[in-house]
């Protein structure tokens, strides 16, 4: 600590490598973060606006929570950035940078869409549904197998790699909402089979987004088992750490590889259908909104955890719902949310850097 | 530990959700505004696609805040939720505006209407109005309805503009009649805008009988760079005036860069672009705002298709930039639009085009939506194709002779 005792220019402070934090200290970190946040963006908006902080921040749980549909909604958007997030961990526990989930998303979006379209008419509902399924979760595995195969056999960068996939996936929809267009050529698909609701997800009584909620936490449960305490979880960690650790202790790198953006990229390919055969019920290029992208950030501050996930994510999820009513209820430009959602992200992933690091200040001649 | 911080998270949700149950007591909102004049008081929605940055959605919020200071509205009666994107998000908005007390919702974009459609079944009371849609005549519904103006007639008069421009370059020289191409960039091929295309081809033939027109598509109603593109792609061939029908400032300030003229459209382009910019038609949705909320402030039907035209006021076309146009526009302009008011002119005359060679004497055109493009409504009657009459929005999608797309995009 205090190993530097001598007279000379001694700068004013100093970061030194935390070696362990106890809990409580970092989230006495992190909820001082918040309140700071809190602080600054009251500061700027009322800088900017004139508005009074309370009230924007009374808005902003208003737009989260104030009526019950507005409560399903935010929970809705939760578990779809949820979802996306959860596919993203093992790539990213493997050390793997899948950033194409956005790619992987739409794939199977369009899976979904095709199947709904062209078998709507011939097959029961029940088997439509499963037919859905699976196309979309073979696509979405099929939009990360590609890289993932390159990287194992030939170290090709997996980061350039599934971002260009995005866009191959983004044209490819483009190319179908041309195709399937109603009216012809206005460019929308329209709702699919409004009439009759072929491959539409069933709904749980009168709650639109239940099902959809509790399928991704079932995925999100089974990831955080399978990562916790599964042999592949292990071998995903180990593969992260260090690939030639993990060859020397015989786990197979390349299969490991493969299998865990196969995982990846099925979940994302079910997000797809979720948003597509659950609650869209169409498609188009902005069918997975950014998630695979916002999944990344939402991932990264779990610390891959998939449970504590759930908190990062409604973090996101809340903030989107509520600056968005802070604009509506305001009348300020969107981009004045945006600025209020990066101060709280900044100041939360800046947090992070203090529980890792502690700043150590130039003893005072005094002590001495 | 990890027993803490689960127990610590689930805390912070709790609390948090606490917080919001809290929030959800006020209504925030006060009940509408003193009910003036004896009518009944009305909180009005609007949903737009984007914000006042596009000049698509723009058109739309200028319009209502015109329509709200006609009918003395107050600031807490009207809700305006921007950046909606065409996907659940819009029932979820229109839900949202509905569960707020919103009397009448209004949307902007072609792709929100079948999410407002199934907002407007959940709230059977309130009245739903859809800005440039195909579905209200076939749904059938009294609290869901369409509207569009007659943007055919605006860009038919922008086009006389174009052909007496063209005129003047044939009569100064610089082009021989048979050069006088014209250029056209178009989102979707989609009948709005071959609708529009069309309108201002045949306005333009109305005067310079020997032009001709290339269309080049984007796919995007707003990529800046393609409609650049595009626009310059259309000069290299040779195209020696320039419209749009795209919502960026791609082709104008590829044009004014040109210096080709251009017939813009959404509005006047003139300070961006002094030297190229004619004139520009647009659609004034002011009038179809103050309608609806007076038909609900007396409690009377909403029509089902509504279509503005040059006499409600809601189609537009900007100051003629005398500095760019040919002498004696503004005056052509303004004798064809009263010409067009009394109906002694129809721009789809049947007279004034050809399809292959020939004149059309029956056309059967997709009015009633559906997937496979079935036509089903006789369009063509009295000489001329009736056009936003069997619905609110466009249908004429036939390519007529002197027109080339050089590109499609479905």
């Amino acid at each position: 600590m205090a190993q530097q005792t001598h007279k000379t220019k001694e700068p004013l402070f100093h970061i030194a490598k935390r070696d362990a934090i106890v809990w409580w200290k970092a989230w006495g970190i992190r909820i001082a973060a918040i309140l700071l946040a809190l602080v600054v963006s009251g500061l700027v908006s009322f800088l900017l606006t004139g508005e009074n902080p309370l009230r924007i921040y009374v808005t902003m749980l208003d737009g989260a929570f104030g009526t019950k549909r507005r409560i399903w909604g935010m929970l809705q958007n939760l578990a779809m950035l949820l979802c996306v997030s959860v596919a993203v961990t093992p790539a990213f526990k493997m050390r793997f940078w899948n950033i194409g989930a956005e790619g992987q998303v739409l794939v199977g979006g369009l899976a979904s869409a095709a199947c709904m379209i062209l078998l709507g008419d011939k097959l029961p509902n029940a088997l439509l549904l499963l037919v859905i399924l699976a196309a979309s979760v073979l696509a979405g595995a099929l939009w990360a197998l590609i890289p993932a195969v390159f990287r194992a056999k030939w170290m090709t960068n997996e980061t350039l790699f599934t971002l260009m996939m995005n866009y191959i996936a983004i044209q490819l929809v483009s190319f179908f909402v041309y195709k399937w267009s109603v009216p012809k050529g206005s460019g929308q698909v329209g709702v699919i089979n409004r009439a009759t609701h072929a491959g539409w997800m069933p709904v749980i009584g009168k709650y639109d987004y239940l099902l959809n909620i509790l399928i991704v936490a079932a995925i999100t449960l089974f990831m955080y088992i399978y990562l916790k305490y599964s042999k592949h979880g292990y071998e995903i960690a180990v593969v992260g750490e260090s690939e030639n650790t993990a060859r020397y202790i015989g786990i197979p790198v390349k299969k490991v590889i493969i299998r865990t953006m196969l995982i990846s990229g099925a979940i994302c390919g079910l997000a797809g259908m979720l948003l597509v055969s659950g609650t869209d019920h169409t498609i188009s290029r902005d069918t997975a909104a950014g998630r695979g992208f916002t999944a990344i950030m939402v991932s990264w501050m779990a610390k891959f955890n998939p449970v504590f996930m759930v908190l990062t994510a409604f973090l996101i999820a809340f903030l989107e719902k509520g600056a968005t009513e802070v604009s509506t209820a305001f009348g300020l430009n969107e981009s004045f949310s945006d600025i209020i959602t990066g101060i709280i992200i900044f100041f939360i992933i800046g947090c992070e850097f203090f529980i890792q690091y502690t700043v150590k200040f130039r003893e005072k001649e005094a002590a001495k | 530990m990890k027993q803490n911080l689960i127990r610590l998270t689930s805390a912070v949700l709790a609390g948090s959700l606490c917080m919001g149950l809290a929030a959800c007591g006020e209504p925030g909102t006060g009940s509408g505004g003193d009910a003036k004049e004896g009518k009944k008081s009305v909180k009005v929605g609007l949903i737009c696609l984007h914000d006042e940055n596009s000049t698509y959605d723009l058109n739309f919020l200028n319009g209502l805040n015109e329509a709200k200071k006609a009918l003395g509205l107050s600031d807490d009666q009207v809700i305006i939720k921007k950046n909606i994107p065409e996907s659940n998000e819009c029932k979820e908005a229109a839900v949202d505006l509905a569960d707020r007390g919103c009397d009448i919702i209004f949307a902007d974009s072609f792709g929100h209407e079948p999410y407002l459609l199934e907002a407007a079944e959940a709230y059977p009371d309130v009245q739903f109005c859809h800005a440039t849609g195909t579905l209200a005549h076939t749904e059938k519904r009294d609290n869901f309805h369409d509207a569009f103006a007659s943007i055919y007639e605006g860009r038919y008069l922008a086009g006389i503009a174009a052909g007496l421009k063209l005129n003047e370059m044939i009569d100064d020289g610089k082009i021989k009649p048979e050069e006088a191409v014209m250029g056209y960039v178009g989102a979707y091929t989609y009948a709005e805008v071959i609708s529009g295309y069309t309108s201002f081809y045949l306005g333009a033939k109305s005067v310079c009988p020997s032009t001709t027109m290339k269309v080049q598509f984007t796919g995007s109603w707003y990529d800046e760079t393609a409609e650049k593109e595009a626009a310059t792609k259309l000069i290299s061939e040779n195209c020696v005036l320039i419209s749009q029908h795209a919502d960026s400032m791609g082709a104008p300030t590829a044009c004014e860069n040109g210096r080709v003229p251009n017939i813009s459209y959404n509005g006047s382009t003139k300070d961006a672009c002094p030297n190229t910019f004619i004139v520009s038609s647009r659609i004034d949705w002011m009038p179809y705002y103050v309608y609806a909320i007076q038909c609900v402030q007396n409690g009377e039907q909403i029509k089902t298709d509504w279509v503005g035209d040059l006499s409600t006021g809601s189609v537009r076309l900007t100051e003629v930039n005398e500095q760019a146009a040919a002498a004696g526009t503004q005056a052509a302009i303004d004798e064809a639009a009263a010409k067009l008011k009394s109906g002694e002119l129809h721009v789809f005359d049947t007279s004034a085009f050809t399809v292959e060679g020939k004149m059309l004497t029956s056309y059967e055109a997709d009015v009633d939506t559906d997937a496979e493009y079935k036509p089903d409504t006789e369009v063509i009657k009295d000489g001329y194709f009736h056009e936003s009459e069997y619905r609110s929005a466009p249908y004429f999608d036939i390519k007529i002779d002197g027109i080339e797309q050089l590109n499609t995009m479905f």
